[in-house]
């Protein structure tokens, strides 16, 4: 039986699409099979961020609605030969969206796959819900900043009243944080929210720190998920995310400020 | 720039804003997480509030006002009702 893991977060650009193309190709990269659904429908981009905007010729909404087969609709990923995209419509609205229609994709891709990853929209209205709603794990995306951790409470309730396992009185859905963007020398100066507080006011298992880093950036732009980028500290850190998910201890990295030497002080050296 | 840095004995430093961060969110959270559980009650709390001095005084519904401040420690929900004030030119006795 395949698991289903939302990537969510209540709020707009905090990650959650980076995250779940690093997450589900870490994933696959284990041997793991695994598909990553885009649920938001309107405003797709994983296949931009996974780099098959040109492959893409059925949607999920397609497979709901009867007018194609889920098996067309996939989409195998030519670098990670275990990983599958099944990417949203990007002209129909999100009332095409139902949950018996999920309920179905789910249902058929579990018989395939051993993790589902649902890239949830951001907000909490209709899409956001039914990505979270058959969710036996959730990976909750939040940046170092107000707004941001605000809103992951906010959704960390919905998780535990709305989703499936909720309603139906299951064990509730495991909740990892993944905190993204993290910039440890403004830490150390005071500007940004610590780990250990974002800790403290969500009180969720910390998955994996993703230092704020130019990869990101770089990875989007060629539309190659960052964890592919096995140099740079924001790849790494999604792979020792990856592991921690499988039930590897890895200790967290990137989480502390570095002194910097004589002459990045002096020439000024940026971290990449 | 970054040579003039060098030079600086001390930078200016920046007051710390991230504790401030953390107590609001502490405060704004611990709020929250409480009225997840229930409905909005301060509509109905005025309501049942205007219906009860109504009893006794002719009051302005209009005229009631209800305020909340969420602090830490101490939250004050404040309850202000007018009363109409005594219009002697009108009264006969």
């Amino acid at each position: 039986m395949a698991q289903v893991i939302v990537v969510t977060s209540g709020k707009g650009g905090v990650g959650k699409t980076t995250s779940s193309a690093a997450f589900a190709t870490g994933l696959a990269q284990s041997g793991k099979k695994t598909v990553v659904i885009d649920f938001d429908v309107g405003l797709r981009n994983l296949d931009l961020i996974m780099g098959v905007e040109r492959r893409v010729v059925f949607d999920i909404v397609n497979v709901i609605s009867g007018e194609a087969r889920l098996s067309q609709a996939l989409i195998r990923d030519k670098r990670v030969d275990t990983l599958s995209i099944l990417p949203a419509s990007q002209t129909r609205d999100k009332d095409a969206l139902t949950k018996e229609g999920v309920a179905t994709v789910i249902e058929e891709l579990s018989k395939d796959f051993d993790y589902i990853l649902c890239d949830s929209p951001a907000g909490i209205e209709k899409g956001a819900l039914l990505a979270l709603y058959f969710a036996d794990q959730a990976i909750v995306v939040t940046n170092p900043e107000v707004s941001s951790v605000r809103d992951s409470d906010r959704i960390l309730g919905v998780l535990q009243s709305k989703s499936k396992r909720a309603e139906e009185k299951k064990d509730p859905v495991k909740e990892h944080l993944l905190v993204t963007r993290y910039d440890p020398n403004r830490v150390e100066k005071g500007e940004m929210l610590k780990l250990d507080d974002i800790q403290d006011i969500l009180r969720i298992p910390l998955l994996g720190v993703i230092p704020e880093s130019e990869s990101v950036l770089k990875a989007s732009n060629t539309g190659n998920p960052v964890i592919l980028d096995e140099p740079s500290p924001a790849g790494q850190a999604y792979k020792d995310a990856v592991a921690r998910f499988l039930g590897e201890d890895r200790k967290m990295r990137f989480t502390d400020y570095e002194k910097k030497g004589f002459f990045s002080r002096l020439f000024g050296g940026r971290a990449a | 720039m970054n040579w003039l840095h060098f030079f600086r004995n001390k930078q200016e430093e920046a007051p710390a804003t991230a504790p401030q961060a953390k107590e609001r969110l502490q405060i704004v959270l611990a709020h929250e997480r409480i009225s997840r559980k229930g409905e909005d009650f301060l509509p109905k709390l005025q309501r049942e509030i205007v219906e009860l001095v109504a009893r006794h005084v002719s009051i302005d519904p209009e005229r009631v006002n209800v305020s909340l401040e969420r602090g830490g420690d101490l939250s004050t929900l404040a309850i202000a009702v007018e009363l109409p004030g005594p219009e002697p030119a009108r009264r006969v006795s």
